[in-house]
């Protein structure tokens, strides 16, 4: 609908008033057909358009599905579904910055680096294909860390706990993060699990031995942030201890070197390294009571 | 119960609160999604969430207001029973998702914050920063994690519905999914199914939704003999920032918090629109609406600026349709506090901040009104019978559908910060529904051997549709492309302004893009993650959609709510003495009782298996009886006047105008 007077002229009204920046995209993506293959570059080209982002780049991409020299090849895979970097499912990295697909604007990139664009999937986690990544050991670090409120159920209860403006203020940031994994990918102690699954394997038995080896990893600042959005909410409060013996285990908080990459990447800019420094505290605190308590 | 399952097929707001509602209900569940529910497209609401609440009920708000608002904002064409449950219960849904750790904005006293949106004179939305649809969706995605965590819940994510299963009496008796990851096809047993698969935004190219919004999973089910009501009931949302690989929202709670939308005087005027002085300026709904200003509903609002743009040539820009929101006379700080995120979009997206310089925007493709027709069971009370089987299912037994994807509760047009509602409250609602249904069902999952064949054909169909497609030799039709042109197709034919020669005109070249379709040959023929065929699969089941849309709309010879045909629409008053005056609003009154005798119905449109056949059912109108809307018409006055004076003449005590 937006676009209702570009009809029959295809994009060229939206030109006007935008510098042409230049005449073709060059680019070069990393690409792999299935787990534990190798990766290999592989360059395109696509005609420039103005107010792109790196989803219209890829969208052109999959229309043309052909390297620069003509060479027909089937499209490259992304995940997306937002296009408003809310759901967190476009992330990858581009021009060596982990990122959002969708609001990575051309122009900008064009301006960081002129000549070409270059993708890379996520290196953390293992690639499904191309530019698709499993970021199921994300989710499993929000199972781990209980990451909910723990009501009796959903039945009518009546109202729920009063809360003041700077308590909303303070959890808002926290219950913002979408699950992107950008600050997973950019921070040093969290290193990739990548296991292969055996022939004949069961789901469940499969699903298992996953879990198993993600719960011996890092689980992240993000999984570290969200224990502080649940231990500060009245009723999540209820079970602060058992996220707390979480955050102690093995993978848990001792875990993080401090070195600060996250907060830097975190593209909802979450206050992560504020939340790790609360949960440090509360961490030791909640040993040393656990210690005396036995 | 033991040993029985649903599968619900969609991880919005609408399938998680079915999901959690019935895991505590002690049902076992699967849960299906194209994407890691937490990626919904809920996540895009930015708005808020309406009910009635205690400020809103001194100043003579109440249950009953928010049930009249919805359904005279949607031009009465939804049956108003489930609407009136759902009236009822918002205040409860807003509570259970604030006890849900929702992270809901606070007055300085600690109580939910309220906001006005467009259709109603009351402050009645809440809302959480401006990711709304986010937060509610984090919280009941934690919910079904615990359940899942606890055994009671499985997920399949980045799974893909090709289709329900129906056995030879044709109940649905579970459904078939392909892993977009291995390719696999595999057959679910279930005792019901419930899609919950969201909007069909991407049938009209761009649009205000996400990627997954195909429309796909609905589409197999009215292959399979689901009917789809009211398709061509589509909302246009007034404010978009155009892109080029969507239409971006900015939500109505920009001009909730007293955004104002304007041109100026001077076409194309090249001033800086802040040098431009207030005389200079058209605040056009302003001028036209004065009592609900910028925040008439939204087919008007959208009617308006389109009218401005293409009709008066008041475009801001010469060869973009767009006109200003103007947030800039407000403090920065309160802009930040409660529109902070919806303005950063704009800022991340177009590289100009809106604090600080008026927006520019132009009316998209938002909400599917129409989705599968459902079933409901009336009380005595009016409202629906809480825990009945009914509720929610579809004309296939056992087959369910909630959230956009059903048509139940916005009639012509959907009111702001309603959907979210009707999306959370259908999925808690039908959750009893299905236990009740489950207890019927004892026999089903026994006859094993049977319905092994039954799952085992469903599968093997499917795989070779899958094969066949993957076999097909190179040089065909490409995909991506189709659904360029079916994009402009739609969006020319099916939006603001609809016209017969058009549609027709549409309907055929849609038919024909149906059959290039059929033709498309993929770049990609591997085993593996193959999103190529993924979406041609998509795209073929975008055309019976697309054709009930179209057929809907070229059949319905009428203007209501969003669907305006301005060659059917009923004109202002012309005359100007007070006698002519009230002769014509006389005339206008049988005209339009005249027209809702013939068009106050449901559109219902199934698929043959080759082409749309539409039928009409009656609408249930027995709790308030349908008025005209006169939103900025001359004369609306007489109009109203003598509509009031029919109806007093009229009114039977107790009874209303039921059919
Ligand atoms: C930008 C924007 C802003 C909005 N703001 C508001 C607002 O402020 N207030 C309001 O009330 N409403 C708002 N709405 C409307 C509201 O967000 C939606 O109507 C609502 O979120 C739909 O929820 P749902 O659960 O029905 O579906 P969705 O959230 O769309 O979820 C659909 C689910 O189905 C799955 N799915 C789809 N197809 C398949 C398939 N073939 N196989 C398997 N799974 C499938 C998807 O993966 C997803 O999990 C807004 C809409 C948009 C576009
Ligand atoms: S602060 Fe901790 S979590 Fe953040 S990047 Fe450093 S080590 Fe990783
Ligand atoms: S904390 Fe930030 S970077 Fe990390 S997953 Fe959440 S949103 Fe992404
Ligand atoms: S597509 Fe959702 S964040 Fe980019």
């Amino acid at each position: 609908m937006a676009h209702q007077s570009g009809h029959g002229h295809g994009h060229a009204s939206v030109a006007t008033g935008h510098r042409k920046l230049a005449d073709w995209i060059d680019v070069r993506v990393l690409r792999q057909d299935g787990p534990g293959q190798a990766s290999y570059w592989e360059r395109h080209r696509i005609p420039y358009e103005p107010e792109m982002n790196v989803i219209s780049v890829l969208q052109r991409m999959a229309a043309q599905a052909k390297t620069v020299d003509g060479r027909a090849v089937a499209p490259v895979a992304w995940e997306c579904n937002c296009l408003e970097e809310v759901c967190g499912a476009c992330t990858m990295v581009i021009n060596g910055r982990v990122r959002q697909s969708c609001s990575a604007l051309v122009d900008r990139l064009l301006r960081e680096n002129p000549g070409e664009i270059e993708l890379q999937p996520m290196g953390k986690f293992p690639v499904v294909r191309d530019l698709v990544v499993d970021r199921g050991r994300l989710f499993r670090a929000l199972e781990r860390m209980k990451a909910w409120i723990p009501v009796d159920g959903y039945f009518d209860m009546g109202q729920g706990l009063r809360q003041s403006q700077s308590a909303q203020e303070e959890m808002y940031p926290l219950s913002e993060c979408m699950s992107c994994g950008c600050c997973l990918e950019a921070c040093p102690q969290y290193t990739k699990i990548e296991l292969a699954r055996a022939e004949g394997e069961t789901d469940e038995a499969w699903q298992a031995r996953v879990r198993e080896a993600y719960d011996l990893g890092f689980a992240g600042a993000h999984a570290i942030s969200q224990v502080m959005l649940f231990n500060a909410h009245p009723t999540g409060r209820n079970n602060a201890s058992e996220r707390l013996d979480a955050l102690t285990d093995p993978g848990g908080i001792q875990d993080c070197g401090n070195a600060q990459n996250c907060v830097a990447v975190c593209p909802k800019r979450i206050p992560l390294t504020t939340s790790i420094g609360r949960a440090g505290r509360a961490a030791t605190l909640h040993s040393f009571r656990s210690f005396f308590d036995r | 119960m033991a040993g029985q399952r649903v599968m619900i097929v969609g991880g919005g707001l609408a399938g998680l609160s079915a999901a959690m509602k019935l895991a505590e209900l002690g049902v076992d569940v699967d849960v299906m999604s194209l994407t890691p529910v937490k990626r919904s497209h809920s996540v895009c609401a930015q708005g808020g969430i309406n009910s009635v609440n205690d400020q809103t009920r001194q100043l003579g708000d109440d249950e009953w207001k928010h049930l009249d608002d919805t359904v005279y904002g949607g031009d009465f064409l939804q049956h108003q029973p489930p609407v009136k449950e759902m009236a009822y219960w918002a205040p409860r849904v807003i509570e259970l998702m604030d006890r849900l750790g929702v992270t809901f904005n606070r007055t300085a006293e600690g109580f939910l914050d309220r906001r006005r949106f467009g259709g109603t004179l009351y402050k009645r939305t809440a809302f959480a920063g401006a990711t709304t649809g986010q937060q509610l969706l984090y919280a009941l995605d934690e919910q079904v994690r615990r359940w899942k965590t606890e055994g009671k819940v499985r997920m399949f994510e980045f799974w893909d519905f090709l289709g329900p299963v129906l056995d030879d009496r044709g109940v649905c008796r579970g459904c078939v999914g392909q892993d977009l990851v291995s390719m696999e096809i595999r057959a679910f047993p279930a005792d019901a199914v419930v899609l919950a698969t969201g909007g069909c935004g991407l049938i009209f190219g761009r649009s205000t939704m996400s990627m997954a919004c195909n429309g796909g999973a609905v589409s197999r089910a009215v292959r399979a003999g689901a009917k789809y009501a009211n398709g061509e009931f589509v909302q246009v949302h007034p404010t978009a920032i155009p892109g080029a690989d969507k239409l971006r929202l900015m939500s109505e709670s920009a001009r909730g918090e007293g955004g104002r939308v304007w041109v100026p005087r001077r076409p194309q005027d090249t001033r800086d629109p802040l040098n431009i002085p207030l005389e200079e300026r058209c605040y056009f709904l302003e001028e036209r609406y004065p009592k609900y200003g910028n925040l008439v509903p939204r087919d008007i609002a959208t009617r308006e600026i389109f009218n401005v743009c293409v009709n008066e040539g008041l475009s801001v820009e010469k060869d973009r349709q767009c006109v200003y929101l103007d947030l800039t006379h407000i403090s920065r700080h309160e802009l930040d506090r409660k529109l902070g995120g919806i303005l950063e979009i704009y800022e991340k997206f177009q590289g100009v901040d809106p604090r600080s310089t008026p927006m520019k925007i132009f009316p998209a493709v938002h909400y599917s009104m129409g989705g599968l027709w459902v079933d409901y069971e009336k009380a005595a009370d009016g409202g629906l019978r809480v825990g009945s089987a009914r509720n929610h299912v579809t004309n296939i037994p056992g087959l369910y559908a909630i959230g956009e994807c059903d048509y139940q509760y916005h009639g012509a047009n959907r009111l702001g910060a309603n959907s979210l509602l009707s999306c959370i409250f259908s999925g808690l609602i039908v959750a009893p529904g299905l236990v009740e249904w489950l207890a019927g069902r004892n026999d089903s999952t026994k006859d094993a051997s049977e319905s092994g064949r039954l799952f085992e054909q469903a599968r093997q169909a499917h795989q070779e549709r899958h094969d066949a497609l993957l076999a097909r030799s190179g040089g065909g039709e490409n995909p991506y492309l189709i659904h360029q042109e079916l994009g402009l197709v739609m969006t020319k034919a099916a939006t603001v302004v609809r016209r017969n020669d058009q549609l027709a005109e549409a309907v055929q070249k849609t038919n024909e893009l149906r059959e290039r379709a059929q033709e498309c040959s993929l770049s990609d023929t591997g085993r593996w993650t193959n999103q190529n065929v993924v979406f041609t699969k998509a795209l073929v089941d975008m055309f019976p959609i697309a054709l009930a849309i179209l057929e809907g709309a070229l059949a319905r010879d009428e203007s209501r709510g969003a669907h305006f045909k301005p060659d059917f629409s009923m004109p202002s008053l012309r005359a100007t003495s007070p006698d002519e005056k009230r002769r014509e609003a006389e005339q206008w009154c049988d005209d339009f009782e005249a027209s809702t005798a013939q068009w106050l119905r449901t559109t219902i449109a199934e698929w043959d298996g080759n082409r749309i056949r539409l039928s009409y059912e009656a609408v249930d109108t027995s709790l308030i009886p349908p008025r005209p809307r006169l939103y900025g018409l001359v004369g609306a006055e007489v109009i109203e006047q003598v509509w009031k004076e029919r109806q007093a003449g009229r009114a039977v005590p107790g009874a209303g105008t039921a059919h």
